[in-house]
Formats: C-alpha cells, structure tokens, sequence
C-alpha cells in the first residue's frame, strides 16, 4: 500500500477544513454541481497549493478580470494543456528546490479540466504528463458536455442524452456512443492513483483528493459533475442527481490503487436508472427500449468494476 | 580565457544554454533542432547542467510546459521547428501577452507541403504576430552570442517577454565553424539569476491568465504592444553590455558596404554571408552595391532602419518565404510600408528566394541586384519575384 496514506487520518464531519480556497462571489449558474465540487476539491487541498486551470466553464466564472474567486496561485494558458502546464510549473518547482532558490516544503500541484479538456481535446497532454510521472493531481470535473461553449456533446456525453450536436430527431435518438471510460484510461498508464468521486459523498471525495495529493507521482480524479444548465434539470436537485448516479450504478465509485481496483460503495440494492433520467430534459426523448438497453449496459459495466475489485 | 574551437553550431547553441544555466528545457525532437536538444539532454545526464529536462509528447506540450516553467519562475528554453513551430502555434501567442521569459532556438525549415526538411523562414514568418522578440543569426558565433542576449533581454524585469533566435536549419545548425565559446565566469557576469517580478507561489498567490473582458481585452494588447515596443532599448543596451564584456558588437541592423550604395540588398539569417560575398564582387566590378542584414525582426527597428536605408535609391528586399495570394514577402511588405509616401525614400523591391533548401548563390544576388536596378527605371508588374525558378 501507499506509506503516505498511513498518517492521514480521513476528513470527517468533526475537522472539515475552514478555509476556502476558491472563495465565493463567482459567476457560476445557480446549483451548479461543478463549481460545488472544485470548492471540496480546493478544501481538501488547502492553501499549499498551485492551481493549473484548463479553458471551461470554472476558468470564466473564477477569474473575470479585474476579478478572481482564487485565494491560492492559479494559472490559466489553455484550453487543451493543463496537465502540460502542471508538468513545467512542477518541473521548474524541482529544480528551483534543488537550487535552494524555493523553499524546500511540498507543494501540491492540481491541473484540473472538465470531460471535454480531459477526455476529448487534452487527452495527449494528460497521457504525457502521467507517462512521465509528474508528481501532481489531475482532477477531472465531468458535466457530460461541452457546458462552457452551450451544451455540445463530448466523449463523457453518456448514451442517448440530448445535447446541441446530438439532438434527437427522426433519424436520431441523442448521443449514440457510450460514455469514454477516462478513468480506465489514466488507470493504462500505471499511475499510483486513480478515483471516480461524487459532490453528492462529499467526504469520500475529499478523502480521495486528499489521497491523490499525498501519493508521489501523478494521480487522477475523476468527478461527477451535475449541470442544471445543461442537463435541463433543477438547480437545487443537482445534489440528488449525483446520488441518484451512483445509487443507479450509472456513476460507480470506486479507487484504483498501484493498479488495484477498490469499490468505494457497493450497491447491492440498485434503483433503476429511470429514476436517475427523471426530471433530466437530457434524458427525455428515451423510448422503453432505450432505457432497457442502458440498464443491460449499465450493469454489465458495473459487474465489470467489480469483478476488478474482487482480483484486488 | 574563452577558446575558439571548431563546433557545430547546433553544439555549440546547447552550450551557450549550458552557460546561460537554464533550469527547465521542455523540447520535442524535429529536424534539423534535434542536435541541439541530444546535447542538452547529454549534458543534463552528465551533470554538467542542474536543470529539468521534460522529453514532452509534442511541440504544442512544449510550449505549454514552457509557460508553466516560466511562471513557476525558472529559467526556461525550448528548441523546435518548422511544423514544430507551427503545432505550437495556438501557445505561442500567450506566454508573450503574460509576460513570461522563455527562450527558444528555431532552427528554420520549410513548411508541408510538399513536406522538406530544409531550411527557409516560413515557419516563422507564419509566426511574425506572436509578440515575441525575434533575432536572427548569421553564423554560429552569432547563434552562441544572440542565445546568451536573449535570456539576458528576455528575463529583464522592464521587458519580460518571450524570444526566439532564428538559426538558418541545417545551412547554419548542422555546419562545423570556428566559434569562440565564452567562460562561465564571464557568462555569468552578463547574466544574472532569472529573479522573475512575479512567480506562482503560495506564500504570495496571483492569478496569471484571467478571463479579459471586453473593457480589458484592448488595453491588455496594447500594454503587450507598448512592452515589447519598448524592449527596444533593452535590447540595445544587452548588446553594449555583451560588446563590453565579449568584445563582439551587435546591432538591429547591421550595414555592409553601404556607403554611397545605390542599391542594397537586404537580408537576414545565414544567407548574408553569402550575400556579403557578392557584393565584394558587385563592387570590384565597379557597381554601387551595398547590404543590409536585418538582425532584429520583432520588435522593427523601424527607426535604425530607416536611417540606414535613407540613402539608397534601390532595396531589393529578400524574403525567404512566399505568401500565396498576398501583394508581397512579409519583409518586402513591411519595408515598403516603413517607406511609404516617405519625401525622397528609396525604391523597394521584394525577391523571393532560398525555399525549402534551395541554394541561394552569388550568381543569384547579381541577379537580384541588376533586377532592381532595372527595375528601379521600369517597374514591374508584380510586387514581387521569385527567384530561381526552374522552368523544366
């Protein structure tokens, strides 16, 4: 197991940090389940940290200048490179500290991105940076879309949902390929830390921040994002969407440690993932046979989950 | 003492790096740079240098690496190249609007396609509104001495801007020339530790890279504009420094035979060695031929310009690059705007020559020369002439 593990002794209802690192007074939309998230994110990192923003929907509601949400050092270049941005500043902090011209003291270092950043256009620059081993913490906030540009499909766009470039029409039924499975990605390339996580469980996604920072090279994850905007959904249901995820099996939670898969929350009494659909504009158009198939796939996906657990 | 030793430039370039003691060199291998990295990664894994090298996947990685280097506060460089150069391209534009000091070689070479890995200056010129300070190198002294002044001019609190140094790919990077490499003791005197006036720091947290508004977009250009416009002074100044402690000087412009020359001929990069030689031979034939190598390319030194070239009644501006479809060569096309309507300016021509590896030879710049005499009587048609083209 990981050494550094060991002495962190998990964040509880009782020693929630109190700090906030993103501050409020952002432009993010009302109930939005991404901005939620990045908050725990940052809470679980603290102040010690350097923040890599890719070009989406947190980069514009944080820094409108002469404005910034940001009480931690934060850098935006582009849309497609965070994780090669992340590898140049945790490059240069390296030998910065060889030379004794930083203090010697860790820093945390988060790239963070939504699916379309991640998943889609910065693939590449993630795959490089974790083959290289970079000590630093991608975090993937996923809303299923391209939120920031209105709604257009990406690889994260989960089968059947409505989008602006995958309408369903009389020759359509929505997005017609299953989500892009991004954390099996980073899990390819043999990095230490890998995680799937939920705003909706928010102390298990603060532990598995955390966790991603403490352990040494790169680690990744992955976070469900709900987008009352794009989603077509109520803004303060964002929350009990993301739970009906993972209650549903669609959004599993679950650790991949040193290659070892971990099921964070077994579900053993799943609802059907109609009720995750409901009250979803994005799901809506789905006929009987639709959501039949999703169901058959769904569960096979997550019986696959968990028999890489049981190898563990 | 600095020794003189005969080097291959590109060699000789990852020295000066060395010397300058950059920290972080992201790069990915293109030819005709890939000398120059092997032989920093060869030093870094000597332990001759106490720097991250990053063997990213891409150019565009890169660059990105780059700004997060730069912004962390290390000394950073890069080499590309051509494609290279152009798969940075989205990148390139930001560092320089940030304000972050990157250094990097370009070693020229033509663009796809047809896909040549030979040298013009397409790539950069396709690059020309990057914002970045641009020099170009005649030969490998220069290549060694204009890499040291850009880290110098480079990390300048008063410019802080990115800069490339234009190496001629293969007729300049891959030659062996006697080229005198200067002591650390010295380097370092005219170099000082990158001290950046701000850097990503927790004890001292900014935002670098907000969102610009409308109300802020225009000012945020112009105060790019205004910087790197005013680098021009500190870039002078680096080169007296560098004359002071080297005993080599360097100027935006440099003039060769031009006194009383009716026509010059005006160059940049490698080829103006070979453009110095004919006009030897132009003027021992008796014609008022002269040269000017243009040295610094962003930001124009519009003012030196103008005052050296006054004196002509001809230029024949060679670009090294063809713009399809466009009136002009981008150095013909801002040579003859700095002229226009100007009481008394001279003539501009514009020639096009030397793409992708072709040779451009003595003969050639006879040509060239003769062409703007005549045409200086009886202009042409087109603004501009491609040079050498086989008609079979």
């Amino acid at each position: 197991m990981i050494p550094e593990f060991e002495k962190f002794k998990g964040f509880s209802a009782k020693n929630l940090p109190k700090e906030e690192p993103l501050a409020p007074g952002h432009r993010a939309c009302q109930g939005c389940g991404e901005v939620l998230a990045l908050r725990m994110v940052m809470k679980a990192l603290g102040k010690n940290v350097i923040v890599c923003n890719a070009t989406g929907c947190m980069e514009i509601i944080s820094s409108p200048y002469p404005y910034t949400s940001w009480t931690v050092p934060w850098i935006h270049v582009a849309f497609e490179n965070a994780a090669s941005v992340a590898s140049g500043v945790e490059s240069a902090m390296k030998v910065l500290k060889r030379k004794g011209k930083i203090p010697k003291k860790h820093v945390d270092i988060l790239a963070v991105g939504g699916d379309g950043a991640t998943g889609d256009i910065g693939l590449q620059w993630i795959s490089g940076a974790f083959e290289r081993g970079h000590d630093f913490v991608y975090v993937c906030l996923d809303n299923e879309a391209y939120m920031n540009t209105g709604v257009q499909r990406s690889g994260c766009t989960p089968y059947g949902a409505m989008t602006t470039t995958s309408p369903p029409g009389k020759k359509s039924f929505g997005q017609v390929t299953w989500k892009k499975n991004v954390p099996a990605i980073a899990v390819a390339h043999n990095i230490p830390y890998v995680a799937t996580a939920s705003p909706a469980y928010f102390l298990d996604l603060m532990n598995k921040v955390k966790k991603a920072a403490l352990v040494k090279g790169p680690a990744y994850v992955h976070i469900f994002s709900p987008c009352p905007t794009g989603w077509g959904s109520a803004g303060e249901r964002s929350i009990e969407i993301a739970k009906l995820a993972v209650e549903t099996k669609v959004f599993p939670l679950y650790e991949v440690i040193e290659g070892r898969y971990f099921m964070s929350r077994k579900i053993s009494k799943p609802k059907p993932v109609e009720e995750y659909f409901k009250g979803q504009r994005r799901f809506r158009h789905l006929t009987e046979d639709h959501i039949e198939y999703i169901q058959r796939r769904v569960d096979a996906e997550y019986d696959k989950l968990v028999k890489l657990s049981e190898m563990a | 003492m600095a020794k003189r030793v005969g080097i291959e430039v590109s060699i000789a370039v990852s020295e000066a790096v060395k010397l300058a003691r950059a920290e972080v060199i992201p790069a990915y291998p293109i030819t005709p740079q890939t000398h120059i990295v092997e032989h920093l990664s060869e030093i870094i894994a000597n332990g001759d240098l106490d720097a991250e090298f990053i063997p990213v996947e891409s150019e565009h990685a890169a660059m990105s690496c780059c700004c997060g280097s730069a912004a962390a506060g290390a000394r950073t460089f890069t080499s590309s190249s051509s494609q290279g150069l152009s798969l940075m391209s989205e990148i390139l534009y930001i560092p320089s609007t940030m304000r972050l000091p990157i250094v990097m070689v370009l070693a020229n070479r033509a663009l796809s396609a047809p896909i040549s890995i030979w040298n013009d200056h397409q790539d950069v010129m396709v690059q020309r509104d990057i914002g970045w300070i641009q020099t170009f190198a005649e030969n490998g002294q220069e290549a060694v001495d204009l890499t040291l002044h850009a880290f110098r001019v480079a990390e300048d609190r008063r410019v802080s801007l990115p800069m490339i140094v234009n190496i001629d790919g293969f007729t300049l990077s891959h030659m062996i020339e006697p080229i005198e490499l200067p002591d650390q003791e010295e380097v370092d005197k005219y170099l000082p530790p990158f001290k950046p006036r701000r850097r990503l720091d927790p004890r001292k947290p900014i935002t670098m890279g907000p969102v610009g508004i409308p109300e802020v977009y225009t000012e945020a250009k112009v105060a790019h504009d205004q910087a790197l416009k005013a680098s021009r002074k500190i870039i002078l100044k680096a080169w007296q420094e560098f004359a002071d402690i080297f005993g080599r000087q360097y100027n935006p412009v440099e003039e060769y035979r031009t006194e009383d020359a009716e026509i010059m001929l005006v160059t940049m990069g490698s080829i103006s060695e070979t453009a110095m030689t004919a006009v030897d031979k132009m003027r021992d034939e008796g014609k008022k031929v002269g040269l000017l190598k243009l040295r610094l390319w962003r930001p124009f030194p519009s003012l030196e310009f103008r005052r050296i070239a006054k004196s002509a009644k001809v230029l024949g501006v060679i670009d090294r690059c063809l713009p399809p479809g466009a009136v002009c060569g981008p150095v013909g096309e801002e040579i003859r705007s700095l002229f226009y309507k100007v009481p008394g300016a001279p003539k501009v021509f514009n020639f096009i020559a030397g793409l992708g590896g072709r040779d451009v030879t003595v003969e050639r710049f006879e040509e060239m020369a003769d062409k703007a005499a005549a045409y200086a009587k009886k202009r042409p048609k087109e603004l501009y002439e491609v040079i050498g083209v086989r008609e079979k």
